[in-house]
């Protein structure tokens, strides 16, 4: 079973490369949401300092939101998705395969030039750790909650922007936990019980999604 | 009696629209079946509630086995162990290529024998390092074929295997299906052009013959 779900996300990781724009525009977005706030709110160090965190997340959830359209659409529109559902592999398995494959091709990245975008919006030395770990923690939940709108649109000619809007609000929580999460760790206080709430947000994504996805599929395929 | 796929009194609904009633087929093993009949009479409608991809609204298929009846509309683990389909699309990647495309879906369906062998049967080995979006829509359709080889599945539902191919490649695929009808496979085929099967293995089933008889109305009945 573990061999097969890795077969899949081997495939999209190959299909993600050979795309090469949608991982590098998925980053540029990113890159460039977050540039947009200086120069909208000013030079002035303390605001850009208190809003940073802020910024860094909401782009971080946009910037997810681009690339969620593509996690079933080609596979719908070649015909791979019927296959799968003949596959003996259970959809419950390829979905979370999927979903695994869109972490690391979507957000894994954001993560790795967040320390970038931190200096760019004056972000305390002490933040830079619990923010990546908050978002190593978080944005798995991006991608399972995506998923299951993803799966829902996908038999939907432009079903992005209802995409969005399906998704957006169920993000809050994410959003919420992940900036409480470092700015507590800002103030000097401990920030266990937020990462840990986070944490368990994202398990909890994890364990619907993958029957949500797949139920939403089979619906749509017929 | 033993080892037929029968399907009794299907009945399939799309939308508000009635395609087809009271359809029936068996399907002996070394057998074909040719579907036939106009656009829209519901032969890949029927492919599909096979392949459990669309619910029947009625009817049933079974499989006997050992004098057992096994109920087989919507059983997944039989119908992923024993059915190949093969839609209109490909199901292949365009940004991968043959060769990778066929090791994926082997990989998934467990198969453990030469690709390499499988797509020279069809005629397609020579392009196995070429991404599909290279391929013309004749030899796309062949790498799809060469995927049905690779497939353990001894059922094959093959919605218009012969579009695009050319004369020569629609003589590879009926040689191959009858060295699979030999094998004691079964085939169901939807097509507008003869398969080039042997006739004594092959039985038609015309889709107009189940034409539901809401959708055809008084007037169009004929006049003499």
């Amino acid at each position: 079973m573990v061999r097969l779900a890795l077969l899949i996300i081997a495939r999209d990781l190959r299909l993600a490369l050979r795309h090469g724009s949608s991982v590098t525009m998925v980053v540029a977005f990113f890159v460039i949401v977050v540039i947009m706030f200086p120069f909208a709110i000013g030079p002035e160090q303390n605001i850009l300092q208190r809003i940073s965190v802020g910024v860094i997340w909401v782009a971080a959830l946009l910037s997810c939101l681009l690339s969620l359209d593509n996690m079933f659409q080609g596979d719908y529109e070649d015909g791979s998705l019927d296959q799968f559902v003949l596959s003996p592999v259970p959809l419950e398995l390829v979905v979370m395969a999927k979903f695994i494959a869109h972490w690391l091709t979507s957000s894994l990245p954001l993560i790795i030039i967040t320390p970038l975008l931190g200096i760019l919006m004056n972000l305390p030395e002490r933040g830079y750790l619990p923010l990546i770990l908050t978002m190593l923690v978080g944005t798995p939940a991006l991608s399972f909650i995506g998923g299951i709108g993803a799966s829902l649109t996908v038999t939907l000619r432009r079903g992005g922007v209802l995409l969005s809007l399906l998704i957006l609000p169920l993000y809050i929580p994410v959003l919420i936990f992940g900036v409480l999460a470092v700015q507590t760790s800002v103030a000097g206080q401990p920030a266990t019980e937020h990462i840990l709430l986070l944490g368990a947000f994202t398990l909890f994504s994890a364990a619907i999604a993958p029957w949500a996805a797949a139920a939403a599929i089979r619906a749509g395929l017929e | 009696m033993n080892d037929i796929l029968r399907g009794d009194n299907l009945t399939c609904i799309r939308g508000d629209r009635p395609v087809f009633s009271d359809l029936a087929f068996d399907l002996p093993p070394g057998r074909a079946l040719v579907l036939s009949g106009p656009n829209g009479s519901g032969k890949s409608s029927l492919m599909k509630i096979i392949a459990g991809l669309l619910p029947a609204q009625q009817g049933s298929i079974s499989f006997c086995h050992d004098d057992m009846l096994d109920d087989i509309l919507g059983d997944r683990d039989w119908i992923s162990q024993n059915i190949c389909y093969l839609a209109h699309k490909n199901s292949l990647k365009a940004e991968m290529t043959v060769a990778e495309n066929l090791d994926f879906w082997a990989g998934l369906e467990h198969f453990d024998g030469d690709i390499g062998e499988k797509a020279a049967l069809i005629g397609i080995d020579h392009c196995l390092d070429l991404p599909v979006c290279y391929l013309s829509s004749g030899q796309a359709r062949r790498a799809a074929l060469a995927r049905v080889l690779c497939h353990p599945g001894k059922i094959w539902l093959l919605d218009e295997p012969t579009v695009g191919l050319d004369s020569e490649g629609v003589g590879l695929l009926a040689e191959l299906m009858d060295g699979h009808l030999c094998g004691g496979g079964r085939i169901l085929a939807a097509t507008h052009i003869g398969l080039g099967l042997d006739p004594q293995k092959t039985g038609q089933l015309n889709m107009q013959d189940y034409r539901s008889r809401q959708q055809t109305s008084p007037r169009e009945a004929p006049l003499w």
